[in-house]
């Protein structure tokens, strides 16, 4: 079970947080103007990367904040995290 | 039957059966020592050939002597005291489940720690001494029951004392420092990300809990697991009588056990010598020792030692009764034996750390595979990374117990003294044989307690596979509770000479927990039955039971059903319940809905982006309906929501899904919107509601509510008012759920009862549950979102363009409505079914087809049913079901088939009653 480092509550046990897949897939400004192609990347084309990955957590169980850590997917080491806004 | 126990062994009498006989041992022996102790040789017949099987090792490795006692389905002899009373019965074939249920209590322990030790052998005592005197924070766990790891087996001395000795006094020491927590009987059995481990902790049938689970976060941790000793593949290695050498020597230092009366002892190393000379020491009398190698090792005087020999045979049925050796230029020659002694080297227990995520690698002094590089904060100290000698684990783990405080930021503290030993003689460099090369490897066994033998492993390696791993699938050969401590090297090896590879290029299957058996109901602990899930119930629930409501789960709610009366089944309290509603009023306990408030200047902005529909023109005092996509578009919930003020809003959701509502609103403001100001908070248990429904339901309100117009001109549908409700403070919304004229009336939930039975008391309204509720919205074709939806339905697929808006830049999902897919024109569309007769209930999940005669499979599926029920006012049953096309095939006949048949239905609009909503205002 991952230790995931809190911005805001500090290391906490894996059960505690929900996962949010891939970070930096920003809404985008303005959907209308989208080709379906280009929405359909939005929707549901994610990256799956042997290595560092950008993610979402969601520290549900404790202070209820979003943040983005840049997790090893071969090692599970998190090695960076940032605050959201 | 004589006993094999040395003579002044010690020990208060145990009394026990096995498989149907009284036995006696003595107290500390395991299930195992006492009953080889009686002489008993065969224990078991193997799972899948039904050959006699006796016991092979002293603890864990334990591949036949399986048995069952009490709940415990599967335990191993070995690892199991011997208490009194104790009634076990041999495991013959497979295992089978108590018919019994486990009424034992288990409990779990969450820890933290600077330093995890596990092992409480030489090295992990030295090791817990060097951290604990650091200041830092230890856990030593070990699985034994007494301390000391192999030194009870071996019986060496330690600081001039017995081993064992030396042992109990060290870990007394340790547990008495405050910051030192002592595990005995503590298994650690699996090890997880970020030096998570977990332990089972076996306290006894007569503590408070059977057994605890421990699940431990450690700075750091040495493994200090020791070493398994490994067997050797030849003819007839499984007959009853053939052991592992340092097993035997355990069973006759440990508990003063002779596991035979003659041995023969097969070795590749110097260990078994020792093993020898204890049992020689103990009674057994060594009739040879056959060693693979061309240099003896250090046997007694007078022990006739046969090098460059391997055992070739085992002679009789039951049980080893002679034993065939042969060398080159040497004559075959038959010994008589009742016991054979096999030591093929020891693997280091490297389960936990590979389970770490350690790379192993192969070692040629051990033959086997030793740890590696790792990137958790783990040391490895002793037997468990290949040092054999006691000096060298005690003082390998002193060095890695203090490696690992120091690096747990601990420093300079009481030093531990690495206490004396006696000299060790050089050992001589051990052979590294696998197996007895044979024209016939049908009784070669690598892998007892699965019955695989070299010509198994042959079978694989013959079909191509070159993996261990694959193996391992292809033979099930360490699979179980073995995972691999006995057979995982051995068969890694034999593919090795199957193949003409080197052990090394090969390596071992991967190392999985748990690293012992572990039962359900332990990892369960407390979380069963009633404890498994939080129960909600509302303030009304009193008032349910009272009236015999059986309750239906939604989600974590307990909410009622129907309310039966006196010789009613459910379908007839259901039939009577809508009609009730339809005909006069009624009321349901609605407190469940999810409810949350949204406020803050741009909570109107906020619904507008989350909502398929407008909420920012909705007025205060006003309420909307209003349903909520994914950003593909599907429907995710959908609920009223009312403005209380320009910056306040009460939204409800569905019963299962507030939570999620919750959490979709928060993710959007914290991730995307994080400059719109807008608080949500869960209010869903802060309000009681009474749902009041029916033709009748204005006059029971004004009755209650004398301050309240309740007129259909100053209280019209959709608008909400404050006001009081049986001299409570109230909030009144006309909404329904039903298609009747209805109210939902809300109040403090510390109110709720109070309000409920005033409702009662007017004795005019029949409290109805949620069937009754499901089939009057169902009649309406209201969809209930989870239901009639599972994620891949649009607004537009249930009907209801409506709810979309057409003057929105944007909202959640909006765009998707333009794509393609969500305008095909076979999309799956919320209709309604009325079965050609009207008697017939079809099941939900049925399945609907085109035709009348079912085509040759694949058949094609139109859809399926989606909710179902009698209906009063219908008089027929009806169904909604979510039907390719369905809106442009009203009138069709289509088919469900249900077991051989093909019951026909009918197509219809899914607003089966009062589609004109004449019913609205009562």
């Amino acid at each position: 079970m991952l230790l995931i480092p809190c911005p805001w509550c500090g290391p906490r046990d894996e059960a505690e947080f929900h996962y949010g897949g891939q970070a930096h897939v920003a809404y985008p400004e303005n959907p209308a103007a989208l080709s379906d192609e280009e929405w359909a990347r939005y929707l549901f084309f994610r990256d799956n990367p042997e290595g560092r990955f950008a993610e979402r957590w969601n520290h549900t169980a404790g202070c209820r904040r979003w943040f983005n850590a840049v997790r090893n997917t071969a090692t599970n080491e998190i090695e960076a995290r940032e605050v959201i806004a | 039957m004589t006993s094999r126990r040395m003579a002044g062994w010690q020990g208060e009498p145990v009394r026990f059966r096995f498989d149907g006989r009284d036995y006696e041992g003595v107290r500390g022996d395991t299930l195992a020592s006492a009953l080889l102790a009686n002489g008993v040789r065969t224990v078991a017949a193997s799972p899948a050939l039904g050959r006699p099987r006796g016991i092979y090792a002293a603890w864990t490795e334990e591949p036949n002597a399986l048995v069952r006692y009490g709940v415990e389905p599967m335990a191993q002899a070995t690892t199991l005291d011997l208490t009194e009373g104790l009634d076990a019965t041999s495991l013959r074939g497979r295992g089978r489940l108590s018919e019994e249920p486990d009424t034992s209590r288990y409990d779990a322990v969450h820890a933290h720690c600077d330093v995890l030790v596990v092992g409480a052998g030489p090295a992990g005592l030295a090791a817990a001494a060097a951290a604990a005197g650091t200041g830092a924070r230890v856990i030593i766990a070990d699985d034994r029951p007494v301390a000391g790891g192999s030194l009870p087996d071996t019986a060496e001395t330690v600081g001039g004392v017995p081993g064992d000795e030396w042992a109990a006094t060290t870990l007394a020491e340790l547990g008495g420092r405050p910051d030192v927590r002592v595990l005995s009987r503590t298994s650690v059995f699996g090890y997880y990300d970020d030096n998570y481990l977990v332990a089972v902790e076996r306290r006894g049938a007569d503590a408070y809990s059977r057994e605890r689970v421990w699940r431990i976060r450690a700075r750091q941790v040495v493994l200090a697991t020791g070493a398994h000793e490994r067997p050797i593949a030849f003819a007839g290695n499984d007959r009853p009588g053939v052991m592992l050498a340092g097993s035997a020597r355990a069973y006759a230092n440990r508990h003063g056990v002779l596991p035979g009366a003659r041995a023969v002892v097969f070795t590749t190393n110097d260990s078994a010598y020792a093993a020898a000379r204890d049992l020689a020491a103990a009674g057994v009398e060594i009739a040879a020792i056959v060693d693979t190698r061309d240099t003896a090792g250090h046997a007694q005087d007078g022990t006739e030692v046969l090098t460059g020999h391997v055992v070739t045979a085992v002679g009789g049925d039951e049980g080893v009764s002679s034993v065939t050796v042969s060398g080159a230029g040497h004559v075959d020659r038959e010994i008589e034996a009742d016991l054979l002694l096999v030591s093929g080297g020891w693997n280091p227990l490297v389960h936990l750390f590979s389970q770490a995520g350690g790379e192993l690698r192969h070692d040629d002094a051990t033959g086997s595979f030793v740890p590696g590089p790792v990137r958790q904060a783990v040391e490895v100290a002793g037997a468990a990374r290949g040092v054999f000698t006691l000096a060298g684990c005690l003082e390998d783990g002193a060095a890695a117990g203090a490696r690992a405080a120091e690096a747990a930021g601990f420093r300079m503290g009481d030093a531990f003294r690495i206490p004396e030993t006696p000299a060790e003689e050089p050992a001589e460099p051990a052979a590294h044989l696998w197996l007895v090369e044979a024209a016939d490897y049908a009784t070669h066994f690598v892998d007892l307690q699965r019955d695989v033998t070299v010509a198994d492993v042959m079978k694989a390696t013959g079909a191509g596979l070159r993996s261990v791993e694959h193996v391992k699938r292809y033979t099930t050969a360490g699979t179980a509770h073995d995972q691999g401590k006995l057979s995982g090297v051995l068969t890694s090896a034999v593919v090795g000479h199957a193949l003409g590879l080197p052990l090394a290029d090969l390596g071992t299957t991967t190392f999985r927990a748990p690293y012992v058996p572990v039962g359900f109901s332990t990892l369960a602990g407390r979380d069963r039955g009633a404890l498994h899930d939080p129960v909600r119930t509302t303030s009304l629930h009193e008032w349910h039971v009272a009236y015999g409501a059986p309750f239906e789960n939604v989600g974590q709610w307990k909410r009622p059903w129907y309310y039966p009366r006196a010789g009613e089944d459910m379908e007839a309290a259901v039939l009577r319940e809508c009609h009730a509603v339809r005909t006069s009023v009624g009321a349901m306990d609605a407190s469940t809905l999810g409810k949350i408030d949204v406020q803050g200047p741009d909570a109107a902005e906020f619904l507008d982006r989350l909502y398929t529909n407008m909420m920012s023109t909705l007025k205060v005092g006003a309420i909307r309906y209003g349903v909520m996509c994914r950003p593909d578009g599907m429907v995710f919930d959908d609920g009223t929501v009312i403005r209380l003020a320009d910056d306040r809003f009460l939204v409800t959701t569905t019963t299962g899904n507030a939570a999620a509502v919750l959490d979709w609103m928060e993710e959007w403001l914290q991730t995307e919107w994080p400059h719109l100001r807008v608080y949500c908070t869960s209010v869903t248990e802060h309000w009681a509601t009474v749902a009041l429904a029916g033709p009748g339901s204005r006059d029971v309100l004004a009755g209650l509510a004398p301050g309240l117009a309740v007129d259909a001109a100053s209280f019209p549908f959709m608008t909400w008012r404050d006001t009081e409700v049986a001299g409570l403070a109230a909030r009144v919304c006309r909404i329904s759920f039903s298609g009747e004229l209805a109210y939902e009336i809300n109040v403090n939930a510390w109110d709720g009862l109070a309000l409920w039975e005033a409702v009662m008391g007017t004795g005019t309204v029949t409290p109805y549950g949620t069937e009754t509720m499901h089939v009057l919205r169902a009649e309406k074709g209201y969809p209930i979102v989870g239901q009639d939806t599972d994620g891949t339905v649009t607004p537009a697929d249930l009907g209801m363009d409506w709810v979309v808006s057409k003057k929105k830049p944007d909202f959640i999902g909006k765009r998707s409505f333009a794509r393609a897919d969500t305008s095909r024109p076979d999309r799956k569309h919320l209709v309604g079914l009325l079965p050609a007769d009207p008697g017939r209930l079809l099941p939900e999940g049925a399945h609907l087809v085109e035709t009348g005669t079912l085509p040759e499979p694949p058949v094609p599926t139109l859809g399926h049913v989606t909710s179902s029920y009698r209906s009063a006012v219908l008089g027929s049953t009806f169904a909604l079901a979510l039907v390719s096309g369905g809106r442009d095939r009203m009138g069709e006949e289509l088919y469900v088939p249900l077991g051989d048949e093909l019951v026909p239905v009918t197509v219809t609009s899914h607003i089966l009653y009062d589609p004109e909503g004449a019913r609205r205002d009562g």
